[in-house]
């Protein structure tokens, strides 16, 4: 299996806090990765770092066997990876339509139509409402429009952080049941979760992070079924 | 009272266009430009030397180079001056930005001194226009339409371009643009550019209107102005317009009717009525974040 992302021994700082103490980890082609781990462990913190939006101080992360650590914050997306950030922070004062244009800030407007209809496909909701503007979705809307948006700039990788955050049962099983056609469509995913039995349900490989460390990884059922991870994450 | 109406907005139009450059840059940047005033009266002070005896350049060509050359000034003191903090506290910019004003001042003190000059009229060979009995001056239907063009162009640009969208998405949310693969950086300079050229044109309009020209000319319309983006709802670009417009009625018709000494406390008296009762002002945001 092809490598996508390698991460190697990542040292984040906020100031003088040492938030990310020497985190390595890889996605390989096609895989569903996740990061799980309790409040504070680090896991937004790394994927912010992999999405250029914090730069480490140590480490390397290599996107396709290339290092996209020089690389500039808003040219990262160009490589061919997209975050979909924590807390979604779609552009409120904005349609849904042009949200998804945001998307696909970087790429030909000839291009655009296309890319539209594929991410109409997969969120019919969003084309119900494409001329709404943003802020007046519901937060499963939001949710949908944040992955959209991400999805229009067509990445190879999509990083996704907290997608079920806040969200009602049924809608966070229709979240995930669209990152796993997502991925079956060829995009390969990092995903980020305290929602860990769901996460882990979906899964290829996972890691267990905890205060800025890598403490356990194996296969997403491995750790379903790890007595450790049971008793921190799953509820016994 | 038509002809103290028709007035009124002309000179609202004037603080309407340098509120657009307050309200983008405050919904870009998230500071408060307190330089803007004098980017006006530098504009002012290059349409004044290009229209002098020794350049003679005709009135748009003297326009033109104010607007071209505010325009870079306003890229340059952003990448100077601001750019560096713009990590810092806001109390920090806004006190670097207050300095900035000082700075601009008393250069054009050094440089052209503290006389003041008398501007050029730029429509003499216009007349006055009779509108319903009243006289309306030449300046103040130009303001008035230069304000209307302006207000025009730049809602179809943030509206309907692609790099405009940017900008919309850039002042709601840096983190998120830049995760889209907008550049931040050029977003705001492109921002302090816009807000500079368009000082220019004020500058030029209001240099014509009250042919007083010296350092401090452009400080209390810059105030007026910030009030007028404050009133109307800072970071929007309709509240600037509509701002801008009633605090230059209100203005002009507690001068005539009332008494123009107290005009302008009668001006932010009606602000402070306004905030207190719409904090945000006419036309502020106001939309919750939902969960």
């Amino acid at each position: 299996m092809k490598t996508v992302l390698k991460c190697e021994n990542l040292h984040v700082y906020y100031g003088s806090i040492h938030a990310i103490k020497g985190v390595s980890f890889e996605v390989g082609e096609g895989e569903i990765v996740t990061l799980i781990g309790a409040n504070g462990a680090g896991k937004s913190t790394t994927l912010n770092t992999v999405g250029g939006l914090l730069k480490p101080r140590e480490g390397s992360i290599e996107f396709e066997g290339k290092s996209i650590l020089g690389v500039a914050p808003h040219k990262v997306v160009s490589e061919g990876m997209a975050l979909c950030p924590e807390g979604r922070r779609v552009f409120a004062q904005l349609s849904v339509k042009e949200n998804l244009e945001m998307g696909a800030y970087t790429r030909p407007a000839s291009e655009i139509p296309e890319t539209l209809e594929m991410v109409y496909e997969h969120f019919p909701r969003l084309k119900e409402r494409q001329g709404q503007m943003a802020g007046t979705l519901s937060g499963g809307e939001q949710q949908m429009l944040a992955m959209g948006r991400a999805l229009m700039s067509k990445p190879r990788l999509m990083m996704l952080d907290e997608p079920s955050m806040g969200l009602a049962p049924i809608l966070v099983d229709q979240i995930f049941e669209i990152i796993e056609a997502l991925n079956k469509a060829g995009t390969t995913i990092l995903l980020v979760e305290q929602n860990a039995q769901m996460a882990l349900s979906i899964a290829d490989r996972a890691y267990v992070l905890e205060t800025g460390r890598i403490v356990n990884s194996g296969t997403g059922k491995d750790l379903l079924n790890d007595d450790s991870v049971k008793k921190a994450y799953l509820g016994g | 009272m038509l002809v103290h109406l028709i007035n009124g907005i002309s000179l609202g139009s004037i603080y309407a266009i340098i509120a657009l450059g307050y309200t983008m840059v405050y919904g870009i940047a998230k500071m408060l430009n307190f330089a803007h005033g004098d980017v006006i009266m530098i504009g002012g002070y290059v349409a004044f030397f290009a229209m002098s005896e020794g350049a003679g350049l005709p009135a748009p060509l003297a326009l033109l180079l104010a607007i071209i050359v505010c325009t870079i000034l306003g890229i340059t003191i952003e990448r100077l001056a601001y750019k560096p903090l713009r990590s810092a506290t806001s109390l920090a910019v806004l006190i670097t930005a207050i300095g900035m004003s000082y700075f601009l001042q008393n250069s054009a003190l050094l440089l052209w001194g503290a006389n003041p000059k008398a501007f050029p009229d730029m429509f003499k060979n216009a007349e006055a226009i009779e509108f319903f009995g009243a006289k309306i001056s030449p300046v103040a239907l130009v303001a008035i339409f230069a304000n209307i063009v302006i207000m025009v162009i730049l809602t179809l640009f943030t509206t309907r371009t692609k790099v405009g969208k940017a900008m919309r998405a850039v002042s709601e949310d840096k983190g998120a643009a830049t995760l889209m693969g907008i550049n931040v950086n050029f977003t705001i300079s492109l921002t302090f550019a816009i807000g500079s050229g368009l000082a220019a044109v004020a500058g030029v309009l209001l240099c014509s209107a009250y042919p007083t020209l010296m350092p401090t000319t452009g400080s209390l319309p810059g105030i007026k102005a910030f009030t007028a983006a404050v009133f109307g709802g800072i970071g929007s670009i309709p509240g600037a317009m509509i701002g801008g417009i009633l605090l230059g009625v209100i203005e002009i018709l507690a001068r005539a009717y009332i008494s123009s000494e107290l005009a302008d406390a009668i001006v932010f008296g009606v602000l402070i009525v306004v905030l207190i009762f719409r904090p945000t002002g006419l036309l502020g945001k106001q939309i919750h974040e939902k969960v």
